[in-house]
């Protein structure tokens, strides 16, 4: 097998069509993983030590367990379970699996910008007799969520690259067809380096970006600090 | 029962992730160790080509270059490394090696300007002074983010049986393939297990957390 330049030029269109797909993919997983790290956060605030306990021991076993083998547990494994098991279609197993794990750790993210929060705003909310619901859409959650802007980022980006895990439920995307492509004609690594080519391309500039947001948000808390 | 003969099953799959994990650990660490003490090296060849490869292996999936090892290897370059075992280790560690030299980099610089300063000042060897001043300064440092990356490697284990080796989640794929109503059962134990291998590295990050704060003086 050696290197071919026409299979290469020829393949770039061919795995063109599932970056939109791999994107699409890693937008709706990241989405759900946004909403759904709140979860997360809300139960480990619930004033009841076994609850916190168990949520929190629910979220550290998504967290250190292979987000593969959870794809498959969704995707294979819950159409079997009785009563609540339904078949879900890839895309769906896909979004669910990996936005779950995601979810755990943005909801790491939210806590300690949470936790960054000065204490002085809590009691001067209540303080102002504020509702819960007011303290938290008004005074905290306004100062605990820009600051970790970068944060999230770095999820996305790091989401985007474990989003090909959804071509072995047969989720059509880059991955995918590379490995399609493969099959048919025995070429595989052309193809696959398009497809790295393809994450270089899209991750390593967004990376750059979210370099700069920090040092960005890093600088405005040098001068907060510094005018202090 | 039913347990039972899946857990012996998966029994069957646990050796080749045990081993994929701790060579993996062992070479991503080396790796780590050199190429971070690369990028802070005065020799622009030298940061630069780290640097290089630091970004390829970030910039693209770690599912993608495991597949791409697996073919280009004995195809395009020719190397035959007896096993996929090796292959699979190899582009597990060149992936986590890239993302841990990070951290060993980070680390090294955070270490105050004064240290270096002062073996300077006391006449020590550049080797001297990172073997004996920086390097074991910035260890404790970059100790509880190495733990985070172990359980990271971990779970990157569960990738190598896309490549056909016989982990544990290759046997339960068998084993699900064959009896699909135990699908659940299948699936909940090897997390379980995989959960079980975490929690040593679970511990080990928390407990280092305590070291890394522990008597560090910022200035």
């Amino acid at each position: 097998m050696t290197w071919s330049w026409d299979v290469f030029i020829n393949v770039i269109p061919i795995i063109f069509k599932g970056l939109w797909i791999t994107v699409g993919l890693t937008i709706a997983c990241y989405l759900f993983a946004m909403i759904f790290g709140f979860f997360w956060v809300f139960m480990s605030r619930i004033p009841w030590r076994p609850v916190n306990w168990l949520f929190r021991w629910i979220a550290e076993f998504i967290r250190s367990t292979p987000p593969l083998v959870q794809l498959f547990f969704i995707y294979y494994a819950w159409p079997a379970i009785p009563v609540i098991g339904v078949t879900l279609n890839p895309f769906v197993a896909a979004i669910l699996g990996l936005g779950i794990h995601f979810s755990t750790y943005t909801s790491e993210v939210y806590r300690s910008g949470i936790e960054s929060v000065d204490k002085g705003q809590w009691e001067a909310s209540t303080a102002l007799n504020l509702s819960t619901a007011q303290k938290w859409r008004h005074i905290i959650l306004p100062q605990a969520i820009p600051p970790t802007i970068p944060m999230l980022g770095n999820y996305l980006i790091i989401m985007f690259k474990e989003v090909p895990l959804a071509s072995t439920i047969g989720v059509v995307a880059m991955l995918h067809l590379a490995n399609d492509y493969g099959a048919q004609y025995y070429k595989y690594v052309e193809p696959l380096t398009v497809v790295a080519l393809f994450f270089l391309l899209l991750s390593y500039p967004s990376a750059l970006l979210i370099g700069r947001l920090e040092k960005k948000y890093n600088r405005r808390f040098d001068k907060k600090t510094a005018t202090l | 029962m039913a347990i039972t003969e899946i857990t012996l099953m998966l029994m069957r799959g646990i050796k080749v992730t045990l081993i994929v994990l701790v060579l993996s650990i062992i070479l991503s660490s080396l790796i780590a160790l050199i190429a971070g003490l690369s990028r802070v090296y005065h020799n622009k060849l030298l940061t630069g080509f780290t640097g290089f490869y630091v970004e390829i292996f970030r910039g693209t999936s770690l599912i993608v270059q495991l597949f791409w090892f697996s073919y280009a290897l004995p195809g395009l370059f020719n190397i035959h490394l007896g096993s996929d075992i090796w292959v699979a280790v190899l582009a597990i560690s060149l992936n986590y090696g890239a993302y841990m030299s990070e951290i060993v980099r980070g680390a090294i610089l955070s270490v105050p300007q004064g240290q270096t300063e002062a073996s300077i000042a006391l006449n020590l060897t550049r080797f001297q002074r990172m073997r004996h001043i920086i390097v074991p300064q910035a260890i404790r440092m970059m100790l509880p983010e190495y733990g985070n990356y172990l359980i990271q490697i971990l779970k990157a284990t569960s990738l190598v049986s896309l490549i056909g080796l016989t982990d544990l989640l290759y046997y339960g794929n068998i084993y699900r393939s064959t009896h699909l109503t135990e699908a659940p059962t299948v699936y909940m134990i090897i997390l379980l297990l995989y959960f079980l291998l975490a929690l040593p590295l679970i511990g080990f990050t928390r407990k280092m957390e305590k070291v890394a704060k522990k008597g560090v003086v910022h200035g």
